[in-house]
């Protein structure tokens, strides 16, 4: 039986030396994931020069001009301009996606209609219906309304909860909360929308506060469908006018001002991940299969 | 009951919005993908024709190429790293909160311009790759101006995002059975045994459902490419969905770029169908995949 300490003291060191590769394999990989943000953060404060010859994250001084200059930009429109484009379409889409995707995730997790299982698997199937198809017709039927270079066209999808992402997350959310609660209220004399209001909505705030972060990363992210959409360079949200300003700088190019600016349109994000990271996890597990 | 069309009337944004904003374009983008539409005269019926044009035009052919290569090589990567990460995050290790935090940061911030402006200065001859490859006493390496760096740099920014896929790892990871594992060490399995035998075919499901989605993503890859290469040299990062881009919005052949996206489309749901056929051969449902 005396072996039985030299296990167990063998055991801890195995355990030990473990745990140490783990932390180190991680700790190498986590550095080289997160380095080029750190290079980023510390490139807004360096020369130009210096963007260019040094690998290391951490500037030799620590000057705000490049966010200043870069704010102002040298064209016709300064960030407050773009910042403020881009939130007059997000909030609008957040709080369409809100109200659409509520309302049909109550429908299709509440009630039995005619039509309900082809339509549920109509609306899981266009999660993963590649969107490249509508791209050119939805821009001629926009067209056909005068509503390009206009936000409508990259709100209207979010109105009509066409998003399945955040329709499938809130039915499997209400599926948690039990019915019982449900028959409560009908018996208290409660109508439908009574019940969505007052017994459904107070469970699903942390569904809901998942729903406006995605949809906040999503939209604000969004590059693509300013691109085609917005013509007016007075209208022109954050990504565009970062993407014109990284392009258009004849010369010598102000990198520092531009990855200033960079950092800027990155902290709203950035932000709400630290504040919320918790949300993150519920709704991007939520939505995922479990295995 | 009178339940019945009160359910409709929850779900009628989305019936309407899967018409108008999913059906129609769908519908209209096959109309168009059968004319010559141009934007300036009215679109004549030409049958097949774009389709065959297609099929003889090499740039549209070399677009396919590059994004099968993009495909090929990113979601492998990508999936391969989530999973490994997120069985070295699963273990209880002090201040893994953080460590989760650093992985999952870049899927945040991955989709913006700011990451792809970065990026492009990261692989720029003078860049931070290789000054960090110089360290090494590595010689800078073209990444932009040959076609295998190119690439190389918008796939390693898509394996980089890949915390979502990660997190969906994590959550089947945390739901896997404990009695198993003891079992299994009972019959002296070692730990690579038990991966291999255990955890992997037990997050199959979760796999299966993050490839569905990447390879969806990854053929309509955009940003990554327009932001960080453009069309690449020899056109080597010219995705298909910049093909279609350029063919729709900047010279308006709405009709041929109709067909471009039909190909692109029915290549993806050719492979999603594909994937979901040999679900039955390699993905374990433990409840029978009635669900």
């Amino acid at each position: 039986m005396q072996n039985t300490s030299s296990f167990h003291s063998k055991q801890d060191t195995r355990k030990r030396v473990n745990s140490a590769l783990r932390y180190i394999i991680l700790t190498v990989f986590a550095i080289i994931m997160i380095y080029p943000i750190l290079w980023l953060i510390g490139a807004t404060f360096k020369t130009n020069a210096e963007i260019f010859t040094s690998a290391s994250f951490i500037p030799s001084r620590i000057d705000f001009t490049p966010y200043v200059k870069g704010w102002i930009t040298g064209g016709d429109y300064t960030f407050t301009t773009y910042f403020i484009n881009t939130f007059e379409y997000v909030i609008p889409k957040i709080l369409l996606t809100l109200l659409s995707a509520t309302l049909v995730a109550y429908g299709f997790a509440r009630f039995e209609f005619p039509g309900k299982k082809i339509m549920f698997s109509l609306l899981m199937a266009t999660m993963f219906l590649p969107a490249v198809v509508t791209q050119i017709p939805l821009y001629l039927f926009f067209r056909d309304l005068h509503l390009l270079d206009t936000y409508v066209p990259l709100i209207a999808r979010s109105a009509f909860a066409q998003e399945p992402f955040f329709v499938f997350m809130l039915i499997q959310f209400m599926r948690s909360i039990p019915r019982t609660l449900d028959e409560a209220a009908t018996v208290d004399g409660c109508g439908s929308f009574g019940i969505l209001r007052l017994v459904l909505l107070p469970s699903l705030k942390p569904a809901l506060i998942s729903c406006v972060i995605f949809q906040f990363m999503w939209s604000f992210g969004d590059f693509l469908g300013p691109l085609i959409y917005i013509t007016s360079p007075s209208k022109y949200p954050v990504s565009i006018a970062l993407k014109l300003n990284a392009d258009t700088s004849a010369g010598t190019v102000p990198w520092n001002q531009i990855f200033a600016m960079s950092l800027v349109s990155l902290l709203p994000a950035i932000i709400l991940f630290f504040s919320a990271q918790k949300y993150f996890v519920e709704g991007v597990t939520s939505s995922g299969i479990k295995g | 009951m009178k339940n019945q069309k009160v359910g409709l009337i929850y779900v009628s944004p989305w019936i309407v919005g899967f018409l108008v904003l999913t059906i129609w374009p769908m519908i209209m983008s096959l109309y168009y993908a059968l004319t010559d539409y141009n934007m300036i005269f009215k679109p004549n019926f030409i049958g097949l024709q774009n389709f065959i044009n297609l099929f003889k035009d090499a740039t549209f052919m070399g677009s396919m190429r590059s994004t099968f290569i993009y495909v090929i090589f990113s979601v492998p990567l990508q999936l391969a790293f989530a999973l490994i990460v997120a069985f070295i995050l699963n273990f209880k290790l002090k201040g893994i909160g953080l460590f989760r935090t650093a992985y999952y940061i870049p899927s945040i911030l991955g989709g913006n311009v700011a990451v792809g402006i970065l990026w492009r200065f990261m692989f720029q001859p003078t860049g931070l790759v290789n000054n960090f490859l110089g360290t090494f006493g590595i010689h800078p390496i073209g990444w932009l101006s040959t076609p295998t760096g190119a690439m190389t740099s918008i796939i390693l920014l898509k394996v980089w995002q890949f915390g979502s896929s990660m997190l969906i790892f994590l959550a089947a990871l945390k739901d896997l059975p404990t009695e198993l594992y003891e079992a299994a060490s009972l019959d002296n399995a070692s730990k690579w045994q038990q991966f291999i035998h255990i955890t992997i075919p037990l997050i199959t499901p979760s796999i299966f459902f993050n490839l569905i989605m990447q390879v969806n993503n990854a053929f309509q890859e955009f940003n990554g490419p327009y932001l960080v290469t453009g069309q690449g040299p020899l056109k080597s990062t010219y995705l298909a969905s910049l093909f279609i881009y350029d063919s729709a919005f900047k010279q308006y052949n709405m009709g041929y770029a109709s067909a471009a996206s039909w190909v692109l489309f029915i290549v993806i749901v050719l492979i999603t169908i594909i994937l979901f056929a040999t679900q039955k051969k390699w993905v374990y449902y433990s409840d029978g995949g009635n669900d």
